[in-house]
């Protein structure tokens, strides 16, 4: 919202600097994102008077000698304006002056003639004829003859000013206006509001055959008419077309202006209908008719549907309501009479036409925000007023008010003092609490117990809604929010917290991937169909059946994931092409599984531990340790499955993660295929060496021993043998081991340390050397006892797998 | 035969003075010390002295003797101290090659800040509830004190897998999870991810956010601050305080914007604080009346506050970063800086 400073001025007395403002706006709520001086782009030019002006022979210039008073009577600048002549007042840029946009002026030569300087256009100083008459003048600027030399040019030519771009919160649309933040700075200043003058007088002249009906109440609560006639066109007055232009906005004609001036000036959009062109001199606010059509004042053609609001007249639509008017009933120079509306339309309708179509306007913008139909009134009144004070037409006494029926004062309530600074915590004195209200417009009356209070809000406050809160928020932002003294819950009760269990296995499994070399990623929860396309992911794969964002911003991200492997592949590419050539990295994090499709209730959110390893130090048997870790971590045991119908995983090298014998997540190598079309440089890609793994979170943990339980330490150290196992190739050493601990209750431990292939064994075989550990109880084993196990498992093998002792 | 001593007591000092390694001393152990050694022939030819000249001769080699053994321990002690100078010279290694151990990762500065911000206020009693991430649009909105068509739905942008079903934009819908299940004292934190389709150098579309109500009896915005300002010190360091300014959240009346004062510059203004002094980090109010009567609890008996960080912004001005897609990015490079 940018507001001038010289406009607030019109409104109340400012005794403060626009900067002391800012700061008591940003203490009240109304933060001033940017305080733009308008002067600063302007330095050391000021209000020159030629004394002499002699044209130089052969060329277009004229050597001039100018009176800048304190700068200096007889400064000789050169000018090529053709406009130049001697007693001119006109602005002089000076030796080391600055111009908008950063122009440096210093004196120096002209086509060889000394110029100290340079006298300026208009349009040099960033001004237009709607700034400062005549700037747009081709030439230099004249300026009155009763400006004095030496005078800064930025006093005389209004730039002597600020604008406030101040950021409105959405629960004050009443704030929209230059109206609107004049009254909170009356406010904050303590000094009376000098309301706009909205008084006019209606001629006889009546137009019977003029009606408006509202046929939509719903989405135009309130519609005021006015018909106005024997318009005058013509330029608007030099105050009103400065205003405009410094909240950036070229002049029109009068008729046109004032519409715009009153939306600046009160926050109400105004609309003028050229009453020749209503068909019927018919007003209908309706819904439009499916695929009913509109050229906009800009010339945009619209196709609408019933969820649009039209203004018609007795055949077609003349305006889209509350975005732009029809090009059909347009105000033209032409215009003899005119119908002024003023408005009240239903923000969210008006929201989805502007978005609907992708015609956002600064009429738009205003019913989006919210308009109260204390506005609408105003609005209609002051722009009548103007036209009477801009002598531009006939204020007829054909007047409509069409309203749903909404009241006409604002919201009563009770409310007690008492009450405010219980929420506030400290006690405001009764006749502060008093005097802020009554600054800010509410009406209140004191009852005789000198608590309870009778409110009225003020009529453009559609945000008090609740009473006291609300009433304790107007109060502290007055009174100001350094008077809270912090207190620690002084009143409250004791509570335990911290967190569960369940929470803190979480924490504690992120730093059992730490202590494994893993850094903790976090990824977006969203992806696209290419991701689950990279991993190879089948049609009609689980992972498939996904939630689908109805408006994604990105194509990149349009589902939410149900796995967490193609995010992590994706940071490990993105790391490998920045050069991170090795690394382990973790996410835990959700994924989204939908009960149904299409989605019409909450979906389940199940947590999953992703995981990834890359680069030359990797191997299987690293990644497996670490998810064995992750085991031991939580007291549970991790075992492997072969997986070989993981789409994504080397069907060779990958493993189901089975906790305490039960599957629950998957990791190993990333499958060939899928490495070969990484978004990787071509030479790079297949020599990757890429781990991934996923593990079912709950799954897990629901698994792992949730009780910590002592058992008591053997007396007695257990007994190691030795065995070299001769087995064909295919055999996997984890069979061996099973059938081995099968075999024997005793043996508590194997170990594999060694495997042997060579031409003394034969093609297709290998030896294998383990370590057995036999844990003897209150007892020592005997040597026999010793052989008798090893008998056993050797003959267990040997039944089982056919397998045999190395000889 | 005191001649022969002294040829010996020559040859002695002559052989040891040539050992360099086990096997001469070996050598010079067999010649001189052994049974058959010199020294031991020595006591043999003892016979050939004149029997009244024997005892005194006999105390003369048993000390040649010891002298002889004693030249040995001394040789020997030598050989082995260069033996191990030699060993460990062969062993000695570069000690700036690389190392070897693989180096423990660490967790994201997201967690980092999360975890800091739940230890804060788990002391100060708060529990942690994780409410759901994909929500409808009751728990997101409506029961907020944000019905369909209000403008504050405008405030965010909303992204939408069904009608009524939104991922979260805000982690608020977790107080009326909260005070559905419980009813006052309520102290909890809302800590999770949430979701809007917005995306720039401030802005990721997925960002983190943590929640904090207290419902309870007496409940007034100086507690608020209060308890802001025991957050913030505890985050940013004791000098730190907050500053309360107006604001605008449909779900609390009134609103607050809280600032901290700079903790790079005190105050004084710097470019983190854009020269203001202040920081802005949070908002926060005290619970409106609608949304406590939404749960079923009394506004006229409770009150309560809330309010809501921004976990990045935090981690962002804590750490010094600059653009919040690096948090997303997952560079090793970026992610190893946050060793705690």
């Amino acid at each position: 919202m940018k507001v001038p400073f010289s406009w607030l001025k019109q409104y109340v007395d400012i005794d403060v600097t626009a900067e002391e403002l800012e700061k008591k706006l940003f203490d009240c709520g109304f933060e001033v994102e940017e305080l733009i001086d308008l002067s600063a782009e302007i330095d050391k030019v000021v209000v020159g008077v030629v004394t002499e002006c002699v044209p130089q022979e052969g060329t277009h210039l004229h050597i001039c000698k100018v009176d800048c008073g304190e700068y200096g009577h007889d400064i000789q600048i050169s000018t090529g304006a053709p406009n130049v002549y001697e007693g001119m007042h006109t602005p002089a840029a000076l030796d080391g002056s600055t111009l908008p946009g950063g122009v440096k002026i210093k004196a120096k030569p002209l086509m060889g003639i000394e110029s100290n300087g340079m006298l300026c256009s208009g349009e040099e100083l960033g001004l237009n004829d709607d700034l400062y008459p005549g700037a747009e003048v081709y030439g230099l600027l004249d300026l009155p003859k009763d400006t004095v030399p030496g005078t800064p040019i930025q006093q005389v030519v209004g730039l002597d000013d600020y604008i406030f771009d101040i950021a409105v919160t959405s629960n004050r649309p009443d704030c929209q206006s230059v109206l609107g933040i004049a009254r909170e700075v009356a406010a904050v200043l303590g000094k009376p509001l000098k309301m706009p003058a909205i008084d006019y007088t209606e001629s006889d002249t009546t137009d019977p055959r003029l009606s408006i009906t509202v046929e939509a109440p719903d989405l135009c609560p309130r519609y005021i008419g006015h018909y106005v006639h024997n318009i005058t066109p013509g330029p608007s007055p030099r105050w009103m077309r400065r205003q405009l232009a410094l909240c950036g906005l070229r002049s029109i004609s009068n008729v046109v202006d004032i519409t715009n001036y009153v939306m600046l000036e009160i926050g109400q959009p105004m609309h003028a209908f050229d009453m020749d062109t209503l068909e019927s001199c018919q007003i209908i606010v309706r819904r439009a008719k499916d695929g009913e059509e509109i050229t906009t004042l800009d010339g945009k053609e619209f196709k609408l549907t019933p969820n649009n609001l039209v203004i018609c007249d007795g055949s077609k639509p003349v305006a889209l309501a509350g975005v732009m008017g029809g090009l059909n009933s347009e105000i033209k120079d032409t215009t003899t009479q005119l119908l002024f509306e003023s408005a009240k339309f239903a923000r969210d309708n008006i929201r989805k036409t502007a978005r609907g179509l992708g015609q956002n306007t600064d009429a738009s913008s205003h019913y989006e925000k919210g308009i109260s139909e204390y506005t609408t009134e105003l609005g209609m009144a002051r722009a009548l007023h103007l036209i009477q004070e801009l002598d531009c037409g006939e204020v007829t006494a054909t007047h409509f008010d069409c309203s749903a029926g909404a009241p006409r004062e604002g919201k009563k309530f009770t409310a007690t003092i008492s009450g405010i600074n219980a929420i506030l915590g400290i006690t405001v004195p009764t006749e502060a609490v008093l005097e802020i209200l009554r600054r800010l417009q509410f009406e209140v009356t004191l009852e005789a117990d000198g608590d309870t209070m009778q409110v009225t809000a003020p009529r453009w406050r559609e945000d008090i809604e609740i009473g006291e809160p609300d009433l304790a928020e107007e109060v502290i932002r007055e009174y100001g929010y350094d008077h809270i003294k912090p207190t620690f819950l002084k009143a409250a009760q004791v509570t335990t917290g911290g967190l569960t269990t369940v929470q803190k296995a979480r924490a504690k499994a992120k730093r059992a991937m730490c202590a494994q070399g893993f850094y903790e990623a976090e990824t977006l929860a969203f992806y696209a169909d290419a991701d689950l396309d990279m991993l190879h992911i089948a049609a009609d794969a689980p992972e498939r059946n996904v939630i689908r964002i109805l408006n994604p911003i990105s194509s990149n991200l349009t589902i939410m994931r149900t796995l967490l492997a193609p995010s992590l592949l994706n940071v490990v590419v993105d790391n490998l092409k920045k050069g991170n050539n090795d690394g382990r990295i973790f996410e835990l994090s959700n994924i989204y599984i939908p009960k149904q499709q299409p989605v019409t209730e909450l979906p389940e959110e199940r947590l999953h531990l992703g995981f990834a390893a890359w680069g030359d130090g990797e191997d299987f048997f690293a990644v497996k340790g670490a998810v064995e870790a992750l085991g031991t971590a939580f007291g549970a045991e991790m075992t492997v499955e072969r997986a070989t119908d993981v789409a994504w995983l080397h069907p060779g090298i990958a493993a189901y993660i089975l906790c305490n014998g039960e599957k629950v997540g998957v990791f190993g190598k990333l499958a060939n295929d899928v490495t070969s079309e990484l978004k990787l440089p071509k030479d790079s890609r297949s020599n990757q060496n890429i781990y991934l793994g996923e593990i079912d979170w709950p799954k897990f943990y629901d698994l792992v021993p949730k009780a910590l339980h002592y058992t008591p330490i053997p007396e007695l150290a257990p007994v190691q043998r030795d065995l070299a196992l001769v087995a064909p190739e295919e055999t996997e050493c984890g069979t061996l081991m099973a059938e081995m601990q099968r075999a024997c209750k005793q043996l508590t431990k194997v170990e594999l340390f060694d495997i042997y292939r060579g031409e003394k064994l034969g093609a297709g075989k290998k030896s294998m050397a383990f370590s057995l550990y036999f844990q003897p109880g209150d007892k020592p084993f005997a040597p026999e006892e010793i052989d008798r196990f090893v008998k056993k498992i050797l003959g267990n093998l040997k039944f089982k797998l056919g397998i045999e002792i190395r000889e | 035969m005191e001649e022969k001593i002294k040829e010996l007591r020559v040859a002695i000092e002559q052989a040891g003075a040539a050992v360099t390694n086990e096997a001469e001393l070996s050598e010079f152990w067999q010649k001189f010390l052994s049974k058959n050694g010199a020294v031991a022939g020595l006591t043999k030819s003892l016979r050939d002295v004149p029997k009244e000249d024997r005892p005194a001769m006999g105390k003369t080699i048993n000390e040649f003797k010891t002298w002889a053994e004693a030249q040995y321990q001394a040789l020997s002690a030598q050989v082995e101290k260069a033996a191990l100078a030699a060993r460990n010279a062969a062993e000695t290694v570069d000690i700036t090659l690389p190392s070897k151990t693989r180096t423990t990762g660490n967790l994201h500065p997201i967690t980092l800040v999360k975890n800091e911000i739940v230890d804060v206020f788990s002391g100060m009693g708060f529990e942690i509830y994780e409410g759901p991430e994909i929500e409808d649009d009751d728990h997101n909105f409506t029961r907020l004190n944000v019905p369909k068509n209000h403008p504050a739905r405008d405030m965010q942008d909303t992204f939408y897998v069904a009608e009524d079903i939104v991922l979260r934009t805000q982690t608020s819908g977790g107080q009326i999870r909260v005070m559905d299940m419980e009813k006052p004292p309520i102290k909890v934190l809302v800590p999770g991810r949430v979701f809007r389709s917005d995306s720039d150098a401030t802005h990721s579309p997925m960002f983190h956010q943590m929640e904090g109500l207290v419902v309870d009896k007496g409940i007034t915005l100086c507690d608020l601050q209060g308890m802001l300002d025991k957050f913030v010190q505890a985050l940013f360091g004791p000098e730190v305080k907050t500053r309360l300014r107006p604001s605008y959240f449909p779900f609390t009346e009134p609103s607050v914007e809280v600032d901290v004062s700079c903790f790079e510059c005190g105050g004084k203004g710097c470019s983190l604080c854009k020269h203001t002094g202040w920081i802005e980090v949070l908002g926060a109010g005290v619970v409106h009346h609608s949304v406590l009567e939404n749960c079923g609890i009394d506004p006229k008996v409770y009150s309560g506050f809330a309010f809501g960080i921004g976990i990045e912004r935090i981690a962002m001005l804590k750490y010094g970063i600059n653009n919040i897609g690096l948090m997303f990015e997952n560079d090793l490079r970026f992610l190893k800086q946050f060793e705690d």
